[in-house]
């Protein structure tokens, strides 16, 4: 039982260190590099950005679900 | 940091903790997290407009991860879900021009927090009734946290009497919803989406609190897929609000991205957790939720400071 909590808390550890990498990622990489194209679209077309600001966000969810699963998945050597 | 969209300058780190807490909320109980994460964001200064707009695309993103993860648990009516999202936008839409008529009217601050505080309270009331009830009962106090998409099925309420009546009206179309292991009239599901929408249009947010505890009460969903299924509703709903927030310029895309860096790791943990608790155990815990949420609009009432 120990060493399953051990085992559990390890694989959450390195999952949050990874989520942590992902998110200084995007503060780089979204930010500053996305950031001025979304704010111009927000200004000049707001229809195609209110389309571009769902499938970003629902992007970022389904990779990041992805990413984590996987990890988990050869962390643990199970699904979950 | 600077986001340019809204003009505000905001810690990317507060940000993604607010929405870790947030989402461990939603990935528990499959609600928003509004009446929380409206108050932060205009903590640190950011207008309401875009604090309504960004928390809805935030939840999107949220609610994804959180109902992939049970659907992976096999918590997740994706039949009712889809049916469930027309009868949410229709209503979110009536509950919006509600808002524009109150507005005409000039009391619409007066009325909405009045509702919303005799609603909050009125379910948290009745869910602490009913869970207590049930887990006191022998039925209900013995149950085991359910593995099994069967098991799932068994869960005892003391309400489920009135939930039996209301499966038992024949007012066609009938539909079958095996995955719930439930059968009931489809105006039945689209009332309670309604006005679970309504509320989300009137009172802001995506209304969880109301439509998770009628899924259960109503239409008679074990809890556990009542949380996965709201959530996969929410995709759609909230989907749909972002829309329409971002064309009239509500949404901050940057902060809802950053945002949900933190919410894609409590949405797990929140969806994860539900596996070892029973229905009427999730039900009470339930329960502070939307007392939080009346805490805040008495609190807005009284001092005229809106958190």
């Amino acid at each position: 039982m120990k060493k399953e909590t051990a085992k559990t808390l390890r694989a959450f550890l390195i999952e949050l260190i990874i989520y942590a990498v992902l998110v200084v990622g995007y503060f780089f990489l979204v930010l500053h590099f996305l950031g001025e194209s979304l704010y111009q679209l927000e200004i000049h077309h707001r229809y195609t950005y209110g389309g571009v600001a769902i499938l970003l966000i629902i992007g970022q969810a389904v990779v990041l679900e992805s990413v984590t699963t996987f990890l988990l998945r050869m962390l643990r050597g199970r699904s979950e | 940091m600077f986001f340019p969209i809204s003009g505000s300058h905001i810690s990317p780190i507060y940000l993604a903790v607010v929405g870790f807490f947030i989402g461990i909320l939603g990935g528990f109980f499959g609600v928003g997290g509004s009446f929380i994460a409206g108050p932060a964001l205009r903590a640190v200064g950011l207008d309401w407009n875009f604090a309504v707009g960004t928390d809805l695309a935030h939840i999107v993103g949220k609610s994804v991860v959180a109902a992939k993860r049970h659907r992976a648990l096999g918590n997740v009516d994706l039949k009712l879900g889809l049916i469930m999202a027309f009868g949410t936008i229709g209503g979110a839409e009536v509950g919006a021009q509600l808002i524009q008529m109150l507005k005409r009217a000039g009391n619409v601050n007066l009325v909405v927090s009045i509702v919303s505080i005799v609603v909050y309270i009125s379910i948290s009331s009745f869910m602490i009734w009913e869970s207590r009830k049930t887990l006191r009962s022998k039925k209900g106090g013995t149950v085991a946290p359910p593995t099994s998409a069967a098991a799932k099925k068994h869960d005892p309420s003391s309400f489920a009497h009135v939930t039996r009546s209301i499966q038992r009206w024949k007012l066609w179309p009938m539909i079958k919803l095996p995955a719930s292991g439930v059968t009931i009239s489809l105006w039945v599901i689209l009332l309670v989406a309604f006005v679970g929408g309504l509320f989300s249009g009137f009172l802001g947010g995506g209304a969880g609190y109301v439509r998770m505890p009628s899924m259960v009460y109503v239409l008679g969903i074990p809890t556990h897929l009542a949380v996965g299924t709201d959530l996969f509703e929410i995709i759609i709903s909230a989907s749909y609000g972002t829309f329409t927030h971002a064309i009239k310029g509500n949404v901050d895309i940057l902060i809802a991205l950053v945002m949900h860096t933190g919410a894609a790791i409590g949405a797990q943990i929140g969806a994860i957790s539900t596996q070892y608790f029973t229905g009427p155990k999730i039900r009470l815990a339930f329960v502070p939720l939307p007392l939080i949420g009346a805490a805040i609009v008495i609190y807005t009432l009284m001092t005229g400071h809106k958190l």
